[in-house]
């Protein structure tokens, strides 16, 4: 895999008021690479996903994406590099009126020209990679979590993004479920080459899909593990994540 | 349009056409094309892909949209052939069976289903609520009296300056309109009479009641819809507590108990806006309150005060009922909200006439 950088992380600090919850962490993640954001509970992983998505101003430091600093950029340069990624939110975040259809054309509607017949296919093609082609007609609250969830990543993917955002994809899904998630990811960085920024702590998830992972800590307020996840599991000189990768109780 | 002369040429006859596309298939340049290019094709079509620089979905869905009206896609690269395989591959029916328009017979069906779904619903909930508060009766302590007062205090107290101002408003209103033609013939003192009598049988508790639908019942509808939404009424459920006893049964005896408090309150600020006008107008203060002692009766205050204990289960019990009916996600709470108030006031008014004929009958 070709170490080209997609997204810069440098010098960022993360605080909400005078609480500091991320202190001076930088990392790279490079073109085509799944890499996973995991840590404890409360250690700072949806805070720095939302920083990376420019939800949340850094106190310190810069986010770069395709080397534009997504943390100084304004009107339309900024909505240029929101463009070029998409989210996934831990709850589907699935606009509860539209069908999924709907859902997934909305940004084809708001960002392109394309005929309603074109966004209506390209919706189509979106949700069947995602194994929903059948249920573009349903609303929200008529599919599962799991469907809701794959839906989410279908939307994400509407504008064809070289980046994808999933915050914690597999948090209550079943194993099988969430195995098929897990294989949805591999087929999309296949298939498409999108890169993936995951926020997850299921450990199974991680194995299967992870190329390297950084993992955060919440008395360091910093990076304390990065790397391939099997390389941490068995290789580490931490504790902290010793235990991590093999759910041993602290 | 050089745009999208670039990127696809068309040639040959109809029927045999042949599509030929050129650099970068993206949103931009297939929005241009989209229309011709389906236009053009047909079955027997060819298409020639092998010039396309760059494919993103866009490009994509149009290729595969030309393969689906029979024409031959070739000369695409191996990302782009490997999609069209994944999506020539997966089904495409479901989505246009759920836009399918419903004919009139079909809608007549389902309107008809639908109320008669809604009032076996209705006639349902008030046999519960009639459960319940003769189990209250008999057990006071199941009652959530705590909750009743939270309630009476939100709903009532706190919707005391609304009620005034809508109440002196309109009593003013009543007033400025009527006595001009009274005037005319010399009985402008009657407008004491007109303002007291159309306040304390009929607008005093119906003013009240429609701000209660308003205000309060949608309040009911959106706070237990929400609770439906965020499947706490399930929680209750498992947890062996009745949602009608637990929520409802508070609010409905809260609104029984402040809407004929609220709708007196609601009398006395019309009546007070009416007299204003004519203390304006110059009467003597004593003149105006010996006409409004002769005009009105026990009867007449009792009138609307009866009234406005149904109105008070009305409008509680519909808020309650239409959030307990609330389905699933976001926008069901909105349904429920609007849903509550619009039947609240339909029932306040329906049940209004009823009181005005059986009072007539009676010679209430």
């Amino acid at each position: 895999m070709a170490d080209e950088p997609v997204i810069t992380v440098k010098n960022l600090t993360a605080s909400y008021g005078d609480a500091v919850i991320l202190k001076d962490i930088s990392f790279t993640v490079n073109r085509g690479e799944i890499f996973v954001i995991l840590g404890g509970s409360g250690c700072g992983k949806s805070t720095l996903l939302k920083h990376l998505i420019g939800l949340y101003p850094p106190a310190e430091g810069d986010v770069l994406i395709d080397g534009e600093d997504l943390t100084t950029s304004i009107g339309e340069d900024r909505q240029r590099i929101l463009r070029r990624f998409g989210v996934s939110y831990q709850s589907g975040a699935l606009f509860g009126s539209m069908t999924l259809s709907q859902n997934v054309e909305l940004p084809l509607e708001e960002w392109t020209s394309l005929p309603a017949d074109a966004r209506e296919a390209i919706a189509w093609m979106k949700l069947s990679l995602v194994g929903l082609e059948e249920y573009g007609g349903h609303l929200p609250s008529e599919v599962s979590g799991g469907m809701q969830k794959r839906a989410a990543i279908a939307r994400a993917m509407a504008l064809d993004p070289a980046v994808l955002f999933l915050d914690e994809p597999s948090a209550g899904l079943d194993p099988i479920t969430s195995a098929e998630l897990d294989a949805l990811i591999l087929r999309l960085r296949e298939t498409l080459g999108v890169t993936f920024v995951i926020v997850t702590h299921e450990l199974a998830s991680i194995y299967a899909v992870a190329d390297r992972v950084i993992m955060l800590d919440k008395r360091t307020k910093g990076i304390i593990a990065e790397g391939p996840p099997q390389e941490l599991r068995d290789h580490s000189e931490d504790e902290f994540v010793r235990k991590f990768f093999h759910r041993e109780a602290e | 349009m050089t745009e999208d002369a670039r990127v696809l040429e068309v040639s040959g006859e109809a029927g045999r056409s042949r599509l030929t596309f050129s650099g970068r298939l993206d949103a931009e340049s297939v929005a241009g094309v989209w229309e011709e290019a389906l236009r053009a094709a047909g079955e027997g079509a060819e298409v020639d892909a092998a010039g396309v620089e760059y494919c993103d979905a866009s490009g994509v869905a149009l290729l595969h949209e030309l393969q689906r009206k029979g024409a031959k896609v070739s000369g695409q690269n191996g990302e782009t052939a490997k999609l069209l395989k994944v999506f020539a591959e997966a089904k495409r029916e479901a989505q246009s069976e759920t836009e399918k328009p419903m004919s009139t017979l079909e809608w007549l069906g389902r309107t008809g289903a639908e109320l008669a779904s809604d009032l076996r619903d209705q006639l349902t909930f008030l046999g519960q609520m009639a459960v319940t508060y003769l189990a209250i009766l008999r057990h006071p302590k199941a009652m959530r009296w705590t909750d009743m007062w939270i309630v009476f205090e939100k709903a009532g107290v706190q919707a005391l300056v609304v009620v005034s101002l809508i109440s002196f408003l309109t009593g003013l209103i009543m007033a400025f309109q009527a006595a001009p033609p009274l005037e005319q013939f010399g009985v402008d003192l009657f407008v004491v009479n007109l303002v007291a009598l159309a306040m304390l049988r009929e607008l005093g508790p119906l003013m009240t009641a429609i701000v209660l639908a308003g205000r309060s019942g949608s309040a009911f509808a959106a706070e237990i819809g929400t609770m439906k939404v965020n499947e706490e009424i399930n929680a209750l459920t498992t947890m062996g507590l009745d949602p009608v006893k637990f929520l409802a049964a508070p609010r409905v005896m809260a609104g029984i108990l402040l809407t004929p408090v609220l709708t007196i309150y609601s009398d006395l600020m019309g009546v007070g806006g009416g007299l204003f006008v004519m203390l304006m107008k110059g009467f003597p203060i004593i003149t105006l309150w010996r006409q409004l002692v002769s005009a009105v009766g026990v009867n007449d205050v009792m009138a609307g005060i009866i009234k406005a204990f149904l109105f008070g289960a009305l409008v509680a019990g519909i808020g309650c009922l239409r959030g307990l009916q609330t389905k699933s996600g976001s926008t069901a709470v909105g349904v429920s909200t609007t849903r509550s108030v619009v039947s609240g006031i339909f029932l306040i008014v329906l049940v209004d006439a009823v009181f005005a004929v059986v009072y007539y009958a009676i010679g209430f």
